[in-house]
């Protein structure tokens, strides 16, 4: 294996590719584009969160100066208007009935955005309101009304084995169980249990949902998005319009922020449709009002229960999740899964019993979030093993490495060992912070750790186009949605190739001009894709090893590859001079290609373990309740960082979404209604928020299946601060909140209870 | 109705609804992109234009407020040459960005206060820059740009 020393530009904090273009506003996202005749559309959404639709009138809004057509859900003829990767449950546009307040009814296509809006007051829906059901709790209950009454097939894209769906309001059902739990828990010495609540989180990625879609007469679509799945949604948009694959184009500009949330399809086909309604290219730019009325996190209810034995090793694990998914499965059904595997940590537990359902409400679709299903379950489970430490009389930070899985240790039956480090990991943690040290007043401490089954399905391909004049194109159909991944790929191919970096150029994402690639999310780009540059390089240069031969006219074993090209005793030819004398005419190219598969050494699911490991020391204002963070430490355990700083950077914000959904982050309900959708009510983490001291460390044993033993990081950090800062509240206050956000209203609740000559002495607060 | 003003160190004379807001008018007359939309009230500071100097939401100012004015995006920071601002340079050397959005505002918004005083400290810089949200970086990397911005622009370099 290569030595560290010996990385040319793998593993250095090279220049953004992207630096430029965004520091002098020239770079392009999709809703700085235009196109030729453009149209813009304008969405009439619903106002109740379950009403039948017994009619539209467009006749009026049709008839407006500049007005070119309105699409309603009477207009889908031909087309096959539900959609959907996991469950094909979700129409372009309402058909007959509505699902939340919110849900797109109506939409006005017209010569500018300001007539489609004041056209969309000239719509008339005549509704039948009927009972919204806005928890999970009524969605289960015995003959409880169905948010969808019809049987959907599943997608083609569900990238996992469970049935989909269950019946009645279960959208998607998940069991896990091992061992045998109610054994385990009889014997135990001690049992900690719970039930926990993690809110409805919004993404806020900073530049809402858009599209611009052309639908042209020839029966070929283009769509250019904001998407971080072009591929998904292409195959979506190809179902929804009958279209042959080849015929649909999605491509993606610079995204302003995913974080999961643009993951898989959502206004495309919407859009398409209204492009193929009006015979012109349309626009569609949703405001950040509309973005939390499209996509947001599962809430989840968790009850919990975890044992030890009288060593203080962890015995058994039980749990009960409840996923709030909303009106429309979306990515849920994969959270659901996921929520189920994560649950247990990365502890090894030999008795485990897991039931996870995502179940359907009339409210806002849920789908992928950062973490996707772990942030959820990590606030309950690490919350436990403090509370279990506690029992023991064990320090927490000891009683975790008493039950962390070591590296090739199998702590999820059929799936790949633990690739990590994590007591390791833990150990540096709980040293940079400092945690012996005594603490200031109203100070606590914690450290906290997470492991997820990440990468996603494994199928990346990738092509390499190198040039006789000495350049080199990565075609790449992952996304740029600021992870720097595409900065990452040319490394990698400069690296291969021998090449300066600013000699490579990155195409993409287009899914007319690149490969496929499943999905941008996971953390799954520098593992898979990455690696797939990498092979793809290498097969280049088998290719001009062949070309050698012939240009030098002696066989292959008279040269050595060197980086950069070959040396054939005092001569020396770089790949660009090979090509040069093979092909002898300028501007020739060759083609390197890989196509990474479930097989061989990623056969095995995960692709690698996506580790969380944060320690933070906050400030508990005890008369306001108010919670700062004082020290933030974070551990990347990635393998290898092909870019040191980029990695970092990822790790500090996840951890600053952790610390929002820890401290501030909820959207809140009153009845059907969204009561805090904008961002004036929604409140992030901001500037004031940062912790004064800071400490991110990388750990790098290359110890993934990605190029040169990398793995992914970016969500991992964002999973186990909530814990965290709930353990460290805990150590000062001895009060236990089992529901985000802690609030200063919350956390100053909680420690009334608490003092003496109140109601009850009461911890546990719902 | 017409109006006129400076526009990155050269006239504009722009013919405008009345009703339009500056980012409108910079983004759809100018093809000033850089100026970026997010929350459309005035909580996030992507929008966020100097107006003479001052940092101001484009998104919720009217295009009319800035007749006679000097209006600076970040299309116009780079010199004539294409000489990047001390600012710039220091958010590429420091990461300070990811996926770019909030970028032009929050360079804007620190050149605002850097002009006027090149000495902020620390907890100066985070009052300022308090109205410019980015939800990628976690602020430190563009903290540590401003300081070396600053750094810079004070000629300690």
């Amino acid at each position: 294996m290569k030595a560290l020393s010996d990385f040319k530009v793998v593993n250095h904090s090279v220049p953004r590719g992207d630096g430029v273009a965004k520091v002098t506003g020239s770079a392009i996202y999709t809703s700085d584009m235009t196109v030729e005749h453009m149209a813009w559309a304008k969405l009439l959404r619903s106002p109740f969160a379950r009403a039948k639709i017994l009619s539209i009138d467009t006749s009026a809004a049709q008839n407006e100066p500049g007005v070119i057509a309105v699409l309603t859900g009477n207009d889908l003829q031909g087309l096959s208007p539900y959609y959907g990767h996991g469950v094909k449950d979700h129409p372009l546009i309402a058909i007959g009935e509505v699902r939340f307040v919110g849900e797109p009814v109506a939409a006005v296509i017209a010569d500018s955005e300001l007539i489609a809006q004041e056209a969309l007051s000239k719509i008339v829906v005549d509704y039948e309101e009927r009972d919204p059901i806005l928890d999970v709790d009524t969605s289960l209950a015995p003959g409880a009304p169905l948010v969808h009454e019809a049987n959907y097939a599943g997608g083609s894209f569900r990238g996992f084995d469970d049935f989909p769906g269950a019946s009645g309001n279960v959208c998607q059902a998940v069991h896990v169980e091992w061992g045998d739990v109610d054994a385990a828990f009889a014997s135990a010495a001690h049992i900690s249990e719970g039930e926990f609540y993690f809110p409805m989180i919004y993404a806020y990625a900073m530049e809402p949902y858009v599209a611009i879609a052309d639908y042209d007469a020839k029966g070929k679509l283009t769509v250019y998005s904001s998407a971080q799945h072009p591929f998904m949604v292409r195959h979506d948009l190809a179902k929804v319009f009958g279209l042959p694959v080849n015929a649909v184009r999605v491509v993606v500009p610079y995204i302003g922020g995913g974080y999961g949330s643009k993951s898989y399809t959502k206004i495309e086909p919407l859009v398409a449709a209204c492009s193929w309604k009006a015979g012109r290219p349309v626009k569609l730019q949703l405001s950040v009002e509309e973005a939390f009325l499209t996509t947001r996190s599962d809430d989840a209810r968790v009850r919990m229960r975890t044992a030890v034995d009288a060593e203080g090793h962890i015995v058994a694990r039980q749990a009960t999740v409840h996923l709030n998914t909303g009106a429309y499965a979306e990515n849920s059904p994969m959270v659901c899964r996921k929520a189920a595997n994560r649950i247990i940590g990365p502890y090894r537990i030999p008795n485990v019993k897991i039931d996870c359902l995502a179940v359907y409400t009339n409210t806002v679709p849920a789908s992928s979030y950062r973490g996707l299903g772990a942030a959820q379950v990590t606030f309950p489970g690490e919350s436990e093993i403090d509370e279990l430490s506690e029992m023991c009389g064990i320090d927490s930070v000891q009683f975790r490495l008493n039950n962390l899985a070591e590296c090739r240790e199998s702590i999820h039956p059929g799936m790949r060992p633990i690739d990590a480090d994590i007591p390791g990991d833990v150990r540096k943690a709980a040293s940079m912070l400092h945690i012996e040290k005594p603490l200031p007043a109203g100070h606590g401490r914690a450290v906290c750790c997470s492991a997820s089954d990440a990468g996603a399905h494994p199928v990346t391909l990738a092509m390499v186009q190198i040039y006789a004049d000495g350049s080199v194109s990565v075609l790449s159909g992952s996304t740029e949605i600021g992870q720097g991944s595409h900065t990452v790929l040319t490394q990698i191919a400069a690296e291969e190739m021998g090449v300066p970096l600013e000699k490579v150029r990155l195409v993409g994402s287009d899914t007319a001009v690149t490969l496929f690639e499943r999905s941008t999310g996971a953390s799954r780009t520098t593992t898979l894709m990455g690696r797939a540059v990498l092979e793809a390089c290498r097969e280049a240069i088998a290719q001009c090893k062949v070309m050698a031969v012939d240009v030098l006219g002696v066989s292959a074993d008279t040269f050595v590859e060197e980086r950069g090209g070959i040396r054939c005793g005092e001569k020396y030819l770089t790949w660009a001079q090979i090509l040069e004398k093979y092909f002898k005419m300028e501007g020739c190219s060759i083609l390197g290609r890989a196509y990474l598969r479930k097989a061989g050494d990623l056969d095995l699911i995960p692709v690698f373990w996506e580790i969380g490991v944060v320690g933070v020391e906050i400030a508990l204002d005890e008369e306001t309740g108010r919670i700062s963070l004082d020290t933030l430490v974070t551990i990347g355990d990635v393998g290898l960082a092909i870019h040191p700083a980029m990695t970092e950077g990822q790790d500090l914000g996840a951890a600053t979404m952790g610390l929002g959904i820890g401290l501030f982050e909820e959207m809140i309900y009153d009845g059907q209604q969204l009561m805090n959708g904008t961002m004036l009510e929604y409140r992030v983490p901001r500037f004031s928020d940062l912790a004064p001291h800071i400490e991110m460390q990388l750990v790098q044993n290359r110890d993934g299946v990605g190029p040169y033993g990398a793995k992914g990081g970016g969500e991992g950090a964002v999973n186990p601060i909530s814990p965290c800062i709930a353990n460290a509240l805990h150590q000062i206050t001895g009060v236990r909140i089992k529901r985000l956000p802690l609030t200063p209203e919350r956390v100053w609740k909680a420690l009334q209870e608490k003092k003496p000559g109140t109601a009850a002495n009461k911890h546990d607060r719902a | 109705m017409k109006i006129a003003f400076e526009l990155n160190g050269k006239p504009a004379t722009l013919e405008i609804d009345p009703r339009e807001t500056l980012a409108e008018v910079l983004r759809t007359r100018c093809r000033m992109t850089g100026v970026k939309i997010s929350c459309e009230a005035q909580v996030c500071g992507s929008c966020t234009v100097l107006v003479d100097g001052h940092p101001v939401s484009a998104c919720t100012y009217l295009a009319y407020e800035a007749r006679g004015k000097r209006v600076t995006t970040i299309e116009g920071l780079a010199d004539e040459s294409g000489r990047l601002h001390p600012l710039q340079r220091a958010f590429l050397d420091n990461f300070a960005f990811q996926c770019g959005f909030c970028t032009p505002g929050m360079i804007l918004a620190a050149k605002a206060l850097l002009d006027d005083n090149p000495n902020a400290t620390e907890a100066e810089i985070i009052a300022h820059m308090n109205g410019n949200l980015c939800r990628c970086t976690g602020y430190l990397p563009i903290l540590k740009a401003i300081r070396q911005a600053a750094t810079e622009m004070r000629g300690e370099k």
